[in-house]
């Protein structure tokens, strides 16, 4: 393997396309793609970042002070749509492009130049979106899920959020598409499915999720589209539809979708842990089937988030049951890092230091979805920041802080240069104390009846909002320190070459490639070595 | 490999299809189960015969009537409450007014029962749902509604609400 290698990577300069246009634009490489989905989902996590620092300044104190209620309505839906739809997603398909052919010893993507569309889509869709905060009226305000009647009372936005919407639903879904094809059709010789990272195993998973649910959601917003425009009633009580059929409909894809946002997050930790505990994953077949489970149970628990809206006690029971039995392979799951830790030789580099916090942090965030599972106590914790601050941590300190360990892990890989191990510990301490000052104090806020949403409180809260706000300052700021520690890594200023290697542990074919990782690997098809791999599965 | 994009292409377009396909499966469901107060069509006269009269049970029926906010219209019940007897016929009357001077209206109502595990026992035999209704200016109408409440209504029920909301039709709000 190491012959073959050496070859692609003397080849490697004569391949790379020349010009900016050539190389990045008309792209069909895997790893410029994916390169390219990174660095957008960060510019979208930079801009969604900015929205949320204008709504913690206008939450530092009560009253109004920088932004009219209806900007701040704005300003909530904008933030949830970027960072879910620009910053999260993107980015979780920017590893998978860098990473699944890399994993499972293929050349490329099975489908190249639908990469390239499905990347180009979105900076459009997101244009589109992004331009209604110019429009009269201004974006949508009705909170990311566009809940009618309230979203079909607003400006001119509904027909570019829809579409916008549209756009990205065809760019995920051909990203998914791609991912399937390429794990079910494209992995090297002796690399069967048991042996597949897992990483690989959660990414298949989510692309399965992905091609059931963002269809649906195309749909709905396709409906709120033509009850705004043409004259149907599919949410219009006035013409016999109905708006809690909305409500069902989105959260049949919105709880799957939230599971499309951690299941590669539970791949990426699953990457780390091993390597830097220098044990192999404890339970691999175990963690594969609890992430089906996970998946599986994701499309019959939708209506947990609907019930204040009135439903039969029987559905209240039922949903709060099915929501908890998810508790169970998540708990597998939380077990297998803690376990694969367990009397492990480990080192705390920043990739470890983002997946222990990840596996604490995410659980904290666990545990209050847990309590908000149950039906009667939900009617108190509904639309406040108690779900505020829940699905902040498991999207905050959970999706992000893997994707950001994900980053630290394989950036050597990515650039050939190791990132400053200084810059990247304070970077963590930096931000997983302010993203704690931030989201914890929202629980408690949250239990004391704060509404989401609303820009203005009562006196009472004050205290915990200014913790909170200070927290989010400081927190938006260390993601600016982030951005410089990424361009110093992949500037090569202040780092050192890394090894193929990197880590001295680390597993799978992709530590078997020089690094930087040259512009084309695995051209050869040969079989993949037993003892290069992470999990040799004896099925 | 194109057998596999293929079948995932067809997957998502039919989970397109799906989420169409659950307006009416919502639709059935609800009219199944009586959520959301969906109480069913007008019921025949042969079912009103085979209602066994409980003398011994009383309901209170209320009524409840809302315009919305768009329709210029006054619209109340004639009376608020009504005690009546499982399996028995009754008839009540809705009062409706156009208020404005100068414009025909054209309304139409929604309605719904609750509580909602009550309302496939409600039955209407006679009601003015989902029919245009068109008042010229100031004019006034009685609009009846029969209904027989089942005598198999559950035992832990003896409050039901009746309520309709007019809303304006045009064409807009077409079925």
């Amino acid at each position: 393997m190491s012959h073959t290698t050496t070859l692609d990577h003397e080849h490697d300069h004569d391949h790379k396309p020349k010009g900016f246009v050539n190389r990045w634009l008309m792209t069909t490489n895997h790893k410029d793609i994916g390169t390219l989905y990174l660095v957008f989902a960060l510019i979208m996590f930079i801009a969604g970042g900015a929205l949320a620092m204008i709504i913690r300044l206008e939450l530092f104190q009560p009253g109004l002070q920088f932004v009219e209620p209806d900007f701040f309505n704005q300003l909530t839906t904008m933030h949830a749509l970027i960072m879910v739809f620009g910053a999260v997603m993107p980015a979780f398909v920017g590893f998978a492009n860098w990473m699944i052919p890399m994993m499972i010893g293929a050349p490329d993507m099975a489908l190249p130049r639908m990469n390239n569309w499905s990347f180009w889509i979105l900076p459009f869709a997101f244009i589109m979106l992004g331009s209604t905060f110019f429009m009269d009226g201004g974006a949508p305000a009705a909170g990311w899920t566009l809940y009618p009647p309230l979203v079909l009372q607003g400006g001119k936005n509904l027909a570019f959020a829809v579409f916008a919407i549209h756009m990205m639903g065809i760019s995920s879904i051909m990203g998914a598409i791609n991912v399937i094809a390429t794990i079910m059709n494209m992995r090297a010789p002796n690399m069967g499915y048991l042996k597949m990272p897992l990483f690989v195993w959660t990414w298949l998973i989510t692309a399965f999720l992905l091609i059931a649910v963002m269809p649906v959601f195309a749909g709905a917003v396709t409906m709120l589209l033509t009850d705004h425009y043409f004259g149907t009633t599919f949410f219009n009580a006035a013409g016999g539809g109905d708006p809690v059929l909305f409500q069902h409909i989105f959260w049949f894809f919105g709880h799957p979708e939230v599971y499309i946002m951690i299941l590669p997050s539970f791949g990426i930790i699953s990457e780390i842990i091993p390597t830097f505990a220098r044990k192999p994953l404890f339970g691999y077949v175990s963690m594969v089937y609890a992430s089906a489970a996970i998946a599986f149970l994701s499309f019959i628990v939708w209506a947990h988030h609907m019930f204040s809206v009135g439903m039969p006690f029987g559905a209240e029971l039922y949903f709060m049951y099915a929501t908890m039995l998810i508790s169970i392979p998540t708990g597998v799951k939380v077990f297998n890092w803690v376990a694969t830790m367990w009397k492990g030789a480990m080192t705390f580099e920043t990739p470890m230091l983002f997946a222990i916090a990840f596996v604490i942090l995410f659980t904290i965030g666990g545990f209050s979805g847990l309590m908000m599972s149950i039906a009667p106590a939900d009617f108190q914790y509904h639309d406040t920041y108690f779900i505020v601050a829940h699905f902040h941590y498991v999207l905050v300190t959970g999706a992000v802080f893997a994707i950001i360990g994900g980053v630290y892990y394989w950036i050597p890989k990515w650039t050939g240069n190791m990132y400053s191990e200084r810059l990247g510990k304070i970077h963590f301490w930096w931000s997983t104390i302010s993203v704690n000052v931030l989201f914890f104090p929202q629980h408690f806020l949250g239990l004391a009846g704060m509404p989401r949403r609303i820009p203005d409180y009562s006196t009472q809260f004050t205290e915990f909002n200014m913790w909170s706000s200070i927290g989010g300052f400081a927190f938006g700021l260390a993601q600016v320190f982030f951005c410089i520690i990424v361009w110093r890594t992949v500037k090569g200023k202040g780092t050192t070459k890394a090894t193929d290697r990197v880590w001295d542990s680390a597993k799978g074919l992709e530590w078997f490639v020089p690094s930087p990782a040259p512009h084309h690997t695995f051209q050869d098809g040969a079989p993949v070595k037993d003892e290069q791999l992470a999990h040799v599965s004896s099925h | 490999m194109n057998k596999t994009v293929l079948k995932t292409t067809i997957v998502s377009v039919l989970m397109f299809g799906f989420a169409f396909a659950l307006v009416p499966l919502y639709d059935t469901f609800c009219e199944l189960t009586g959520l959301n107060g969906k109480t069913g069509d007008p019921v025949a006269e042969d079912i009103i015969k085979k209602q066994v009269v409980d003398e011994n049970r009383e309901i209170t029926v209320q009524f409840d009537a809302n315009v919305n906010s768009q329709l210029n219209w006054e619209f109340r019940p004639t009376e608020f409450n009504m005690k009546v007897v499982p399996g028995k016929l009754y008839k009540t009357e809705y009062y409706a007014k156009n208020l404005s001077k100068k414009r025909a209206i054209t309304g139409r109502a929604t309605y719904s029962v609750a509580p909602g595990k009550a309302s496939l026992y409600f039955n209407k035999t006679e009601c003015f749902c989902f029919t245009e209704q068109t008042l010229e200016p100031q004019e006034e109408v009685l609009m009846p509604v029969t209904f027989i409440v089942d005598s198999n209504l559950r035992e832990d029920v003896d409050i039901m609400t009746l309520s309709y909301t007019f809303y304006e039709f045009d064409s807009k709000n077409k079925i």
